[in-house]
């Protein structure tokens, strides 16, 4: 009882202490409304486009989500083959790390320019890049840092390699996998947001954003922003939910 | 009863950078169907590489491995090998990893019957009742115990040591020694054990090997016809004593220039 009132209860207050602070200072400094917003004008100013908010909130999770599972799909398979091989290992390493060194708000206007009007698809791709890395990263150490008694004990036994895969190389892996996944999580979401506030298409929580700071609107700028809040913790307790179901076991119970 | 496993003649290297690096060399061992053969050596000399061209991981450059009348060129499945690190699977049961071979060498073995056989080992060597944990949540010992289990569940003919016993604490080894007599009893095996402990190898083996310095060749063979299962007071009486000090010095003759130096 004792514990659950900590861990409810604690973090309300500190987030009230938060939001009356911001309160305070916008009241002590007599800031209006068009140099920087309060919180108590937050909600007046989402209720104003409550029906924007719903639908491009929406668009953006949704394509968010699409880009993830793509990183996830394609992560997890450039991870194996580099994992598996040390050949493909030390040929794709290089061209990955340079490849993630590149700033992704560069590769935007280049990947807008190539697939003109394909605002989805643009979106869905800057996603994909951006957040594949951590994944592709993490699945290729956890396979290629496995023991070599691991392996030995199925190989020795005439287990295939598919086998060893199967059943001790992926389970092991999987930890690690959540844990770059939560990194992506967020990752994808910058993705996301790059493509509709750098692109003029008029579509998800980016470009609502954007059309706030054309007017000097904080009130709704701040709103976007705590909308953006709200879905990225939504997403990042899905995989916390996910990572429960499959990796559990990895999770040491305190003593 | 006929010779299990023979070892004749067997001449290795590792291919490195810089050529070949000799780690076995004309290297001849055989035991006895039912027999344990303790493998001690210097650091380094090769004992690993032994259990893996047992296992059919690798093959020799020179000679051949031979179990039970056949010469050794992949894999078998009547092998079973436990290591100095438990390497037990963090997401299975205790039970769930004894099985583990079963699913490989028997997977149309109805579940019932695999788990069956894995509760009947657990219970041989005392992890009853700790068959649903996982193992983290185990000592060392109860481990190592596990992982012995799973080297026995598929009834190997050859069980495969490699250091088992190397990480514990010198009570719990001296325990879990007891129990690889008493599994000896109910689950007979040809047994290959690597070890650095010479009293291990005294107190377990029927037949204690020294291996040379790198390459290693055989050097010196003993025999150790004591029944089993052996009392742990074994190890303190004067034939043992007397036959450590044999092993010891042939240890250091193994070490060759390191102990003149030292």
């Amino acid at each position: 009882m004792n514990i659950t009132w900590q861990k409810v209860l604690v973090p309300l207050i500190a987030m009230a202490v938060l939001l009356l602070a911001w309160e305070a200072l916008v009241w002590y400094m007599g800031w209006p409304k068009f140099k920087m917003a309060a919180p108590s004008d937050l909600w007046p100013a989402y209720v104003r486009f409550q029906e924007l908010f719903w639908i491009y909130g929406w668009q953006t999770l949704w394509r968010t989500i699409a880009g993830l599972l793509l990183a996830v799909v394609f992560g997890t398979l450039i991870g194996m083959v580099m994992g598996l091989s040390r050949i493909m290992n030390d040929a794709l390493y290089p061209i990955l790390v340079g490849f993630n060194a590149i700033p992704k708000a560069t590769v935007v206007p280049v990947v807008a320019l190539m697939f003109v009007g394909q605002h989805d698809f643009n979106t869905i791709l800057i996603a994909f890049l951006i957040s594949f890395f951590p994944i592709a990263v993490s699945v290729a150490i956890g396979l290629s840092t496995l023991e070599p008694e691991y392996r030995d004990i199925l190989r020795s036994l005439g287990a295939s390699r598919f086998t060893v895969f199967w059943k001790i190389a992926l389970p092991k892996t999987l930890p690690e996998f959540f844990g770059a996944l939560k990194v992506a999580v967020t990752l994808a979401f910058i993705g996301t947001n790059l493509v509709e506030i750098i692109t003029p298409h008029g579509r998800g929580l980016g470009h609502l954003f954007q059309s706030a700071q054309i007017n000097s609107d904080f009130p709704l700028m701040f709103a976007v922003l705590i909308a953006l809040a709200v879905l990225g913790i939504f997403l990042y307790y899905i995989v916390v939910a996910l990572e429960r179901i499959f990796a559990g076991w990895a999770e040491r119970s305190p003593t | 009863m006929g010779n299990l496993i023979e070892i004749k003649g067997v001449t290795h290297a590792y291919k490195t950078k810089r050529g070949p690096f000799p780690v076995l060399r004309d290297l001849d061992i055989v035991i006895p169907e039912g027999s344990f053969c303790a493998v001690v050596g210097p650091s380094g000399c090769g004992k690993s590489t032994l259990t893996r061209l047992i296992a059919g991981l690798m093959f020799p450059d020179e000679g051949e491995v031979w179990l039970h009348g056949e010469r050794v060129t992949s894999p078998r499945k009547t092998v079973g090998m436990a290591f100095q690190n438990p390497v037990l699977l963090e997401w299975r049961t205790i039970l769930q990893n004894v099985i583990l071979p079963l699913e490989i060498v028997a997977p149309r073995m109805p579940r019932r019957e695999k788990e069956a056989r894995a509760r009947e080992l657990l219970a041989l060597v005392g992890l009853e009742g700790n068959e649903n944990k996982r193992p983290s949540e185990l000592s060392g010992g109860m481990r190592q115990r596990a992982s012995l289990c799973r080297s026995l569940v598929h009834k190997p003919d050859v069980l495969i040591l490699d250091e088992p016993f190397g990480a514990l604490d010198a009570f719990t080894r001296e325990d879990l020694w007891q129990t690889m007599h008493e599994l000896r009893v109910k689950e007979p095996v040809t047994a290959v054990l690597i070890t650095h402990d010479l009293r291990e190898s005294v107190y377990l083996g029927d037949q204690v090997v020294v291996l040379s310095g790198r390459p290693a060749t055989t050097q010196y063979v003993m025999d150790i016809d004591l029944p089993g299962p052996r009392p742990l007071e074994m190890i303190y009486t004067p034939e043992s004593v007397e036959r450590l000090a044999v092993l010891r010095k042939q240890i250091q003759i193994a070490q060759g220039r390191a102990e003149v130096e030292a």
